[in-house]
């Protein structure tokens, strides 16, 4: 087994808010990150995925389709755009890191083929970062 | 769904390694420049790792002004501009990164419990770091 990580940046606005709950309960829960104007980020994301090496091409994955998968269906969706706006996994579910990891790991597993998604790691900041490996 | 979050902070501190079980020549011979006796210091980046399910109210692992606020308090303000060899933690055991790595993930794994503490990670400099999972098997 083999695993391959490729990264990729993009840039976002979203706000923290829980419909089913007050103004005052949303403040408490999510602060700053509660303003509906919303505020923004580059984020940076991790990609890896897990095979073995092909032994014609010695490739576990070919990087070009990878780029042109994490282009479409991440770059292309989420960069210069406001998630809760514009990406359609978070008109119900809240765009934190942890959120937008999981939503990117479930567009990714039904587009790569050859293959297996191991890890989205999603980085809101230098110091900050989020792991998903696909668990329930 | 589960999820891992880490958040990364900042401790300088010094210390001097040096043990009361080996001699003086021993000391040198094992430490080399670390065991220079008046010690010396590191920016030591320090990783925090903890998981759970992701609240379907809030989108979160945990709230992260919580395990800020526990880092802040019981390791930030601990070891921070401070003397490693002088503080209780090292008095029977020698303040590697090693060391230090699986003090800070016992101390957190104490005051923290808002998600599961899955591991510490320590940059002593840029060329080196520790992981200390409580002596399960880092794997991820």
């Amino acid at each position: 087994m083999i695993y391959l990580t490729r990264k990729c940046e993009f840039s976002a606005s979203h706000f923290y808010h829980n419909p089913q709950w007050s103004e005052e309960e949303n403040l408490r829960a999510f602060g700053k990150c509660a303003n509906l104007n919303g505020h923004g980020h580059n984020y940076t994301l991790e990609v890896t995925v897990k095979g073995e090496i092909e032994p014609v091409t010695g490739f576990v994955v070919d990087l070009k389709e990878l780029k042109d998968i994490l282009n479409r269906e991440v770059v292309d969706a989420m960069d210069h755009r406001h998630l809760n706006k514009e990406v359609p996994e978070f008109a119900t579910r809240i765009p934190t890191s942890e959120n937008i990891a999981i939503a990117i790991w479930q567009r990714l597993e039904q587009k790569l083929k050859v293959a297996k998604l191991h890890r989205v790691r999603l980085y809101e900041l230098p110091d900050l970062f989020v792991d998903y490996y696909g668990e329930a | 769904m589960k999820a891992y979050l880490t958040r990364r902070y900042m401790i300088s501190a010094s210390h001097r390694l040096q043990t009361g079980a080996l001699s003086v020549e021993q000391n040198r011979a094992t430490y080399g420049k670390c065991n220079n006796p008046h010690g010396h210091g590191h920016n030591y980046a320090v990783e925090v790792t903890v998981s759970g399910q992701v609240s379907s109210d809030t989108g979160m692992v945990c709230n992260l002004v919580d395990l800020d606020n526990a880092v802040r308090r019981s390791v930030i303000e601990r070891f921070d501009h401070q003397n490693l060899n002088t503080l209780s933690e090292f008095s029977d055991r020698v303040p590697t990164t090693e060391n230090l790595a699986a003090v800070i993930y016992d101390i957190l794994k104490r005051s923290f419990t808002a998600a599961h503490l899955e591991k510490v990670r320590i940059e002593e400099t840029l060329m080196n770091s520790f992981e200390y999972a409580g002596g399960a098997e880092v794997f991820r």
